[in-house]
Order: C-alpha cells, then sequence, then structure tokens
C-alpha cells in the first residue's frame, strides 16, 4: 500500500515536471524542471528494483547532462521573446497529437490489457534480491554476458567525445599560441646570430645595417 | 503491489508530453533536445517496468545502453548547437535551412 501511495506521489510530480519543460518560457527553469524529473523517475526506478540504474540516473544525468545543458543554456545569449513566438499556434497541433496519443496507449496498456502472467520466459532470469544485490548481479552480467557491447559502449562515449571537441574548436585570429612543431624543427641559423665585438679595431659599425650582417 | 501497467501507462504519458515539446518548442533546439530526453525517460520506463514483471536482467542492461548512446547524443547535440549559434546568432530550427532541405 505504501508502494503504491510513493509510486503516485512520485508519478505525479514527474508528470508535472515533464509538463513545465516543454511550457516553461525560460530554458533554464526548463533543465531545473528536467533535474526534478530526472530525480523523480530514479526513486520510481528504485521502488520497481532497479537500484542501480536509478542512481546511475541522478549521477550521470543530473550531475553531467543536465550540468552540460545549463552550462550551454547560460553560455549562449538567447533572445526569449523571439523563442515564444508560434507557441500558440503549434499549441492546437501539439496538444490534440499528444492527447491522442495518451488515449490511444492507455486503452492498449491500460489497467488489466497486459497480463503479466502470459509474458514469455526470462532469458536473464533476476536471482532472489534479497541474496544479491541488483548492482552485484547487473555487474556479473554486464561483464560476462555484455562484455562486447559494453565495450562498444565505451567506444561510443569516445566517438561522442572526439566529436563534441572537434565540432566546438576554432582557430581565432590574432591570438598567441604555441607551434610544437615548429619549435622542435628551429635550426641555430634561424635564432643565432654572431654580433662582432665593438672596440677592437675601431669603428666597425659605419652606418650598416645590422640586417644586412656578414655573419648571418 | 503496483500493476504493470501503471507503469507503462506513465510511460506512456511522458512519451506523449516529449512528442508534445517537439511540436511547441520549434524555436528552441534546446528545449527540443530536452523533450527528446523525455522520450529517452520513457522509452527507458517501459524496459523497467518489463524488467521487473518479467523477472529479466536483459532489460536493465538495455537500459544502461541506452543511457550511454542518450549521453553521447546529447553531448554532440548540444556541440552542434554551439556551432550553430556562433554561425547563425539564434537557435531557431527554422534557421537551419542552408541545406535546402
Amino acid at each position: 500500500m505504501i508502494e503504491q501511495i510513493l509510486f503516485y506521489v512520485f508519478a505525479a510530480v514527474l508528470i508535472f515536471a515533464a509538463t513545465m519543460v516543454i511550457t516553461a518560457r525560460n530554458p533554464v527553469h526548463a533543465a531545473l524542471f528536467l533535474v526534478l524529473a530526472f530525480f523523480n523517475s530514479a526513486v520510481l526506478w528504485i521502488i520497481a528494483g532497479a537500484e542501480f540504474l536509478g542512481i546511475v540516473l541522478v549521477l550521470v544525468y543530473v550531475g553531467a547532462v543536465m550540468v552540460l545543458f545549463l552550462f550551454v543554456v547560460m553560455m549562449l545569449d538567447i533572445n526569449l521573446a523571439r523563442l515564444r513566438e508560434g507557441f500558440v499556434r503549434h499549441l492546437y497541433i501539439g496538444v490534440p497529437v499528444a492527447a491522442l496519443i495518451v488515449v490511444q496507449m492507455i486503452l492498449v496498456l491500460g489497467s488489466g490489457a497486459v497480463d503479466p502472467g502470459a509474458l514469455p520466459d526470462a532469458t536473464l532470469p533476476i536471482p532472489d534480491p534479497a541474496e544479491t544485490g541488483n548492482t552485484t548481479v547487473l555487474g556479473g552480467v554486464l561483464y560476462t554476458v555484455y562484455v562486447y557491447p559494453f565495450e562498444l559502449a565505451a567506444v561510443i562515449l569516445l566517438v561522442a567525445i572526439i566529436a563534441s571537441i572537434m565540432l566546438t574548436l576554432r582557430r581565432r585570429e590574432g591570438v598567441k599560441h604555441q607551434d610544437v612543431a615548429q619549435q622542435v624543427r628551429v635550426r641555430k641559423e634561424d635564432r643565432l646570430r654572431m654580433a662582432r665585438s665593438f672596440g677592437g679595431s675601431g669603428s666597425t659599425s659605419t652606418g650598416r645595417n645590422d640586417n644586412e650582417h656578414p655573419d648571418r | 503491489m503496483i500493476e504493470l501497467s501503471e507503469f507503462l501507462v506513465l510511460g506512456a504519458i511522458l512519451f506523449s508530453l516529449g512528442m508534445a515539446g517537439i511540436f511547441l518548442n520549434r524555436k528552441n533546439a534546446i528545449v527540443l533536445l530536452m523533450s527528446i530526453e523525455l522520450i529517452l525517460l520513457a522509452v527507458n520506463f517501459n524496459f523497467i517496468a518489463f524488467s521487473t514483471f518479467m523477472g529479466d536482467l536483459a532489460g536493465q542492461v538495455f537500459v544502461f545502453f541506452i543511457l550511454t548512446v542518450a549521453a553521447a547524443e546529447s553531448a554532440i547535440g548540444l556541440a552542434i548547437l554551439v556551432t550553430l549559434f556562433r554561425s547563425s546568432d539564434s537557435i531557431d530550427v527554422a534557421d537551419l535551412d542552408t541545406m535546402k532541405g
């Protein structure tokens, strides 16, 4: 019973937060409401028994992805008034379509429509949660059965790192920066110039330009 | 005990809210990306609900991989957004018409 009350409370807050994400006037508020939505989803996942994924949702999404969103939102100087143009016009299309999807899905998936007993047998059965924790079980599967997809996921993250750095990298003109290759390639003749000592054989530098020095 | 259909209906509501967000925020590509996050969250809800009620761990492993791909997607999406803002000084999706598609 207490589980059900918790589920409905967190689901209500989740739906409210998701509604505010798509209707908020300010993108910063939208990002903060999305954080709220992720927190409530994490709690719902933990209620459903996926403890590890709930914590991962908080750590990865709230901790990293949403901070990235907030950084970008605050870095871009957006004209807020222009963003709202056409909002009401699209409202007449967007809301009926969304309502239609909800009604149709409730008709298909609503109470009693899906019989859990009729679901096919599990390919990877979950052991008794009282004996082994969710994290242990998931880790055991991830590093044995799914080790190849796991490494592919790492490669995808690497590709994302390289792609996002290459997309945002830019060379600005007029900024001093080091060119290591040029520094290594430099020869003695480019930098070093032998100057004749003064005071030896009288006046050697009789109006001769330094650039036309014979030793060079 | 929570029923399976309660989770599925919650996922459906989240999914359609994400869809509505894509319809409503055509001028703002950042909120568009957030709507995509909502849709992926709804998908993850369905995976976790079926994983719990079938007693099958594969659903949770799949959610793990979806989270990875979604994080990569939002990082690249935001990078594209930054370059778009630098070149055209706006984040309106309608301004993305240089390819005349």
